[in-house]
């Protein structure tokens, strides 16, 4: 039945996309952390998407390839009073670009929004086809 | 190319219905997909694959036997598959291959939406107008 599968293909895009928005949300948290003890800083993680033909043919799901970390070169502040300073005073931060990341995130909630809604008009179309021999 | 058959409306009912929702699956996968690097988005001529699957149970299958012995079977059993794919030329490229455009893919779903469900009511109506003829007396 292929509105049941136009629910299933809606439900893959949902999580691919809150995936997305989670992946966003721990960026934006850690846009300020330094390097941790082990002198690791955090990186911007970025969600790769791709096709997953579903169990009906036609349907194409939605789900998350891979998580990546950006190699964009670390944020170094001069700052010789704080603690995590090197040598030469500075300190690194992450490189998550907050702007980037707040893009991302409409992107990303749009998209949602957008999957939500054609999650319901699928919802109502099997509600509407139960009525085809009632009443 | 045959005419076009007087069509049972249950038949014609089925068969919109089946290639409505079909499309409409396709059309949801577009909208998943919007983010999907290198995916291109994906639609199907209504019309035509209308057309073709009434007239294959109308008229069987397109490609007709010649029959030379009084044992040939004729060729007649239909089996309605599910229409072709095709692409969608996209008029704006994007960076990863996508060629999906969000505004045309929401209307075409809007419209899919309402066909779909204007379509089911004509079901429906069909089904009534048979029990209403069932029914003794009109009750």
């Amino acid at each position: 039945m292929s509105l049941i599968s136009s629910l299933h293909v809606a439900s893959t895009a949902l999580h691919a996309q809150s995936l997305r928005l989670n992946t966003i949300a721990s960026n934006l948290a850690n846009a300020d952390s330094t390097v941790d003890t082990y002198g690791n800083a955090y990186r911007a993680k970025n969600t790769v998407f791709r096709t997953v033909p579903m169990e009906n043919m036609g349907a194409d799901g939605v789900e998350v390839m891979s998580v990546s970390e950006s190699n964009a070169p670390l944020r170094r502040v001069y700052e010789p009073g704080h603690p995590k300073a090197d040598e030469s005073g500075f300190v690194s931060y992450s490189n998550v670009n907050p702007v980037e990341e707040m893009v991302n995130m409409i992107s990303a909630s749009r998209s949602y929004q957008m999957n939500l809604e054609a999650m319901n008009s699928a919802r109502e179309l099997l509600q509407r086809s139960l009525d085809i021999l009632g009443t | 190319m045959n005419p076009v058959p007087d069509y049972d409306p249950l038949v014609f009912g089925e068969t919109a219905l089946r290639l409505r929702t079909y499309r409409q699956q396709i059309l949801g996968s577009n909208l998943a997909n919007a983010d999907t690097p290198g995916f291109r988005a994906k639609d199907v001529n209504f019309a035509a694959a209308l057309r073709e699957q009434l007239e294959g149970q109308a008229y069987g299958s397109r490609v007709p036997l010649t029959l030379t012995s009084s044992g040939h079977m004729p060729s007649s059993t239909y089996r309605p598959g599910m229409p072709t794919q095709l692409f969608r030329t996209s008029a704006q490229p994007t960076m990863d291959g996508n060629t999906v455009d969000l505004d045309i893919e929401r209307s075409h779903f809007a419209e899919n939406v309402t066909k779909t469900e204007a379509q089911m009511r004509f079901l429906a109506g069909a089904f009534r107008s048979r029990v209403n003829a069932m029914t003794p007396d009109g009750r």
